[in-house]
């Protein structure tokens, strides 16, 4: 039986082999591995890319103190981007099933339609979630669009859920019965991160404080994003111009939002306005970033 | 010689609802090539099949005129030069030089080649991707492969980098590539595991639970024909003390979630078993089963974690909180829509349960259940408010009040229900309308016409003669609703429908009941040519410029003029059933005799009049002239 880090070790080596870049997770909080700018930022633009790892992703509001078994407010995701995507990438994609151990031709696999969107990032794609005898074990998104700029290339981006497909793997009822190395469960490794954030994101987060957090982190990416020159000519000022640490205020306000949302501070009339503003500032790196990559030396 | 055709579009999984659609559409343009195909599909491939192709279409000939016959010698060189032959070859014809052009007709081969590519491009998707990169071709999903085949020939073409072959892909991971011919085309991918015949498909899976009572679900058969290649069903279990939780709820999580159909036992209750159907042809160890089972015994334990630990709250304490549930971003949260749906329950009569249930009917978006279960909103509410004790009038509300979900479901089953349903709808209406939300073509995001559909078959079905009290863009957004609710789900002709509705369509139950009685009348032998005379006098009536004045009985001339009048006047305030038959022929008689535009304007006045208040009589139960007749 594979260990929770043997089946990451294994889908590693596996993209790496494939002539992935292993990457390590990103060290600002993230809802998802798509947020990360390895893929955010590297899918825009005609340039090849291809890379894998594994992020760990927080949903304040799916926390459950540790007592639903299938439910984490910290989930890991391995993410791997293929731009552009191979002719193959179904076969590919599934060969890293069987590197794993699960034999397809005792199993069912079926590819059922899922679009994938998110409104605060711009990004839309088409694709579908893969079910693995019933289980949703990976997302499969062909990206279109990403901060409101239509692809040049067109990436494949494969979102594996690590805990589902762990406990299938090992046939564990509950996430925290995982075997994350030999002697240690998941629970031993992540129970108390789930009890304490669910305490602190539903309980204890204070509301003013976030929210001036919020404004600050929002202010810090618009200072930087007002100071972009957009029109000179100058590429090496352009090349320098500091767009990967105005992603992060990005990052820090989507986190915060989320956290403010799972606390219920957010009001029904406030709610579209603050995603508006994540987004407009997504979307104003993004189109940033695109205008840095085309002139930079 | 006649040639057969095979054309398979390789793709990536295309959604299972889309793919009938495409077929038809494919159809539709090799009909255009004069190619009548039969269609197949799996998720993987859409295929077109026909016989008795001509190898080459006719060659035509065109007769080309040229100079006169005395025109000089080098003008004829030059027109026989242009058509590449010698004067030798040219014919006289009266006064011309002319040519015979034949043109030999071109190989169907050809033809193909050229315009498949446009053709399968040109397939309609509700929407579509690119994968090659910003400018390429646009599918539903990646295009891998093409087999294109006319007799043993390849027909050549090439899309987004993908050239045409006779190499087919089978099933995924049973399966192998193989080349194919026309005839060997179907054996070959059987044997590779794909089931190219949805027909042979649906059977496999119908076949498979034969001897099962499972619940009738054709919706969920369609999609599981075309979520699989080579679809197998498996039956398997589930510990029985989930059988706690709602039927609802079960059915549910199985059918929408892991698209399982649910099984019944013999007494009809639901037994705790389910199939799934599998994309693979057997499941000897039992892999398959075990991971389904596992995959719903986590989501029963959800359900039931959900079903728990919302009792924690009751829904009336819940109420407060859809201030914080958005129900539209212009139109505020589900708080501020329930003030006003308890507002409008009372309006339309409803009784204190009916107010009782407008109140809570929101509440269950608050529970996890709802919240994971989105489609048994309304379901949930009910079953809460019954189990916390609310009377079986306002929990049965709460429950029907998104009924009727189609215009096939039924509408809620009783007053209070209705109302809840209706005042829901409404006010949505309402609200949508006031913000410029409103329907465009095939966009209704906010599904407005299907709310308003449900208004008007409630109300109908109900016998609920309430008034649906809006203007403007509502209301001839309302009008087209009940048009096409009479006309498409009851039946009735669209004249009927517009003449019935030109009388007065306020009172729906009443409309209902004069179409009913127009629809009985219309075939008796008195009715059209009585329309067509009413057509008439509202023509003569309108040319006229003529809305209405004194009449005079004095003025009547004797003979077919006043019996005409002594008719109507004997036949006011009569139902239109008991009056046709004698009415008709004084109605003929006075068009046959009687000039309506006398030379003496009093006269003709008068006769405008008596005609306009024909009319009158009848224009409460419909405007004949909106019908259309033979004559």
């Amino acid at each position: 039986m594979l260990s929770f880090q043997q089946i990451i070790f294994k889908l590693k080596q596996y993209w790496a082999d494939r002539g992935a870049i292993i990457q390590e997770p990103y060290d600002v909080e993230v809802g998802a591995g798509t947020m990360c700018p390895e893929t955010f930022l590297r899918v825009l633009g005609p340039k090849p890319y291809r890379v894998a790892y594994v992020q760990p992703s927080r949903r304040p509001a799916d926390g459950r103190y540790g007592e639903n078994p299938n439910r984490l407010y910290k989930h890991s995701q391995l993410q791997v981007i293929l731009k552009p995507s191979p002719d193959d990438v179904i076969e590919q994609y599934l060969g890293s099933l069987e590197a794993i151990g699960i034999d397809l031709t005792k199993h069912d696999i079926k590819f059922e339609e899922d679009n994938w969107e998110a409104p605060t990032l711009g990004a839309w794609g088409i694709g579908w979630q893969v079910m693995l005898d019933g289980l949703e074990i990976t997302q499969f998104t062909y990206f279109q669009q990403c901060g409101g700029i239509d692809l040049d290339v067109v990436p494949a981006e494969l979102t594996y859920g690590l805990e589902r497909l762990a406990a299938f793997l090992q046939v564990k009822d509950s996430v925290y019965e995982i075997e994350w190395a030999p002697g240690f469960t998941y629970g031993d490794v992540r129970f108390a991160d789930e009890l304490q954030f669910s305490v602190y994101n539903f309980e204890m987060a204070d509301v003013p404080t976030l929210w001036k957090l919020f404004d600050l982190h929002e202010g810090e990416a618009a200072r930087l994003l007002a100071a972009y020159p957009k029109k000179t000519e100058d590429a090496v000022q352009k090349a320098r111009f500091p767009l990967l640490p105005a992603y992060d205020q990005v990052l820090k306000c989507s986190n915060l939002f989320n956290t403010l949302d799972a606390r219920g501070a957010i009001s029904v009339t406030e709610r579209v306005g603050v995603i508006q503003r994540v987004r407009k500032l997504a979307v104003g790196v993004a189109q940033a970033w695109a205008d840095q990559q085309e002139t930079a030396p | 010689m006649s040639l057969p055709f095979l054309l398979e579009i390789g793709t990536e999984e295309i959604p299972d609802w889309m793919i009938e659609p495409a077929l038809e559409s494919l159809k539709a343009q090799l009909d255009g090539l004069g190619i009548a195909a039969c269609m197949d599909a799996t998720p993987r491939r859409l295929v077109a099949r026909a016989d008795g192709l001509v190898e080459r279409l006719p060659d035509t000939a065109e007769r080309v005129t040229g100079p006169r016959k005395g025109a000089p010698e080098k003008a004829v060189e030059g027109f026989a030069r242009k058509q590449g032959v010698t004067p030798a070859d040219l014919a006289i014809e009266g006064e011309y030089y002319t040519y015979l052009r034949k043109t030999p007709g071109r190989r169907m081969i050809d033809v193909l080649a050229e315009s498949l590519p446009g053709i399968i491009l040109k397939i309609a998707f509700p929407k579509t991707m690119y994968w090659t990169g910003k400018n390429g071709p646009r599918f539903i999903r990646p295009i891998r492969w093409l087999v294109a085949l006319l007799g043993n020939d390849v027909i050549p073409f090439e899309i987004a980098g993908v050239k045409s072959g006779n190499v087919t892909y089978g099933h995924r991971r049973l399966g192998a590539r193989a080349a194919v011919t026309t005839s060997t085309y179907e054996q070959i991918l059987r044997d590779n595991f794909v089931i190219v015949s949805a027909a042979d498909r649906r059977a496999r899976i119908i076949d498979g639970i034969s001897n099962l009572r499972v619940k009738d679900d054709p919706a969920l058969l369609e999609t599981l024909v075309y979520l699989a290649e080579y679809p197998t069903p498996i039956l398997g279990e589930f510990d029985p003390q989930f059988l706690e939780l709602p039927e609802e709820v079960l059915i549910t999580v199985m059918r929408h979630h892991q698209r399982y159909f649910s099984v019944l036992d013999e007494a009809g209750h639901l037994a705790p078993w389910f199939v799934a159907v599998m994309n693979t042809s057997a499941d000897p160890e039992g892999l398959v089963k075990r991971g389904n089972e596992r995959v719903l015994r986590a989501r029963f334990n959800d359900a039931r974690f959900f079903w728990q630990t919302d009792q924690k709250k009751r829904l009336a304490d819940r109420v407060e909180d859809l201030a914080h549930v958005t129900f539209q971003a212009k139109l505020g949260s589900y708080l501020e829509k329930t003030n006003r749906v308890v507002e409008l329950v009372k309006e339309l009569g409803g009784d204190r349960h009916a107010q009782r249930a407008a109140l809570l009917a929101k509440c269950d978006l608050t529970t996890e259940m709802v919240k994971e279960f989105t489609e048994l909103q309304g379901v949930v509410g009910g079953l809460y408010a019954k189990l916390q004790n609310e009377p079986i009038e306002v929990w049965q509300a709460i429950y029907d009040h998104y009924k009727p979900e189609s215009m096939e479901d039924s509408i809620p089953r009783s007053r209070a229900g209705q109302l809840v349903s209706i005042a829901d709808k409404l006010d949505t209406l309402r609200g949508c309308f006031r913000v410029g939300l409103i329907p465009t073509g095939s966009r209704d995001p906010f599904a407005l016409r299907r709310a308003a559909q449900g208004v008007v078959k409630i109300m109908v079905e109900a016998d609920l003669s309430l008034p649906i009290a809006c203007d403007g863009e509502l209301a001839d957004f309302f009008a087209d609703r009940v048009k096409f609710y009479f006309r498409e789900v009851r039946g009735f002709r669209y004249d009927e429908v517009n003449a019935a509705m030109a009388a007065s369509w306020s009172d729906l139950p009443e409309l209902h009941t004069r179409l009913l009685r127009l629809k009985k009348i219309r075939p008796t032998p008195d009715f059209e040519p009585l329309a067509a005379s009413f057509k008439r006098i509202k023509n003569i009536l309108r040319q006229a410029g003529f809305e209405g004045g004194p009449f005079n009985p004095a003025l009547l001339e004797s003979g077919p003029e006043s019996e005409l009048s002594d008719e109507i006047n004997r036949t006011k305030e009569q139902p239109i059933e008991t009056v046709m038959q004698a009415l008709r022929p004084k109605v003929d008689l006075f068009f046959d005799k009687v000039l309506v535009n006398a030379p003496d304007p009093a006269v003709r006045a008068n006769r405008l009049a008596m005609l306009h208040n024909l009319l009158e009589q009848f224009r409460s139960f419909a405007d004949f002239s909106e019908i259309i007749t033979n004559s």
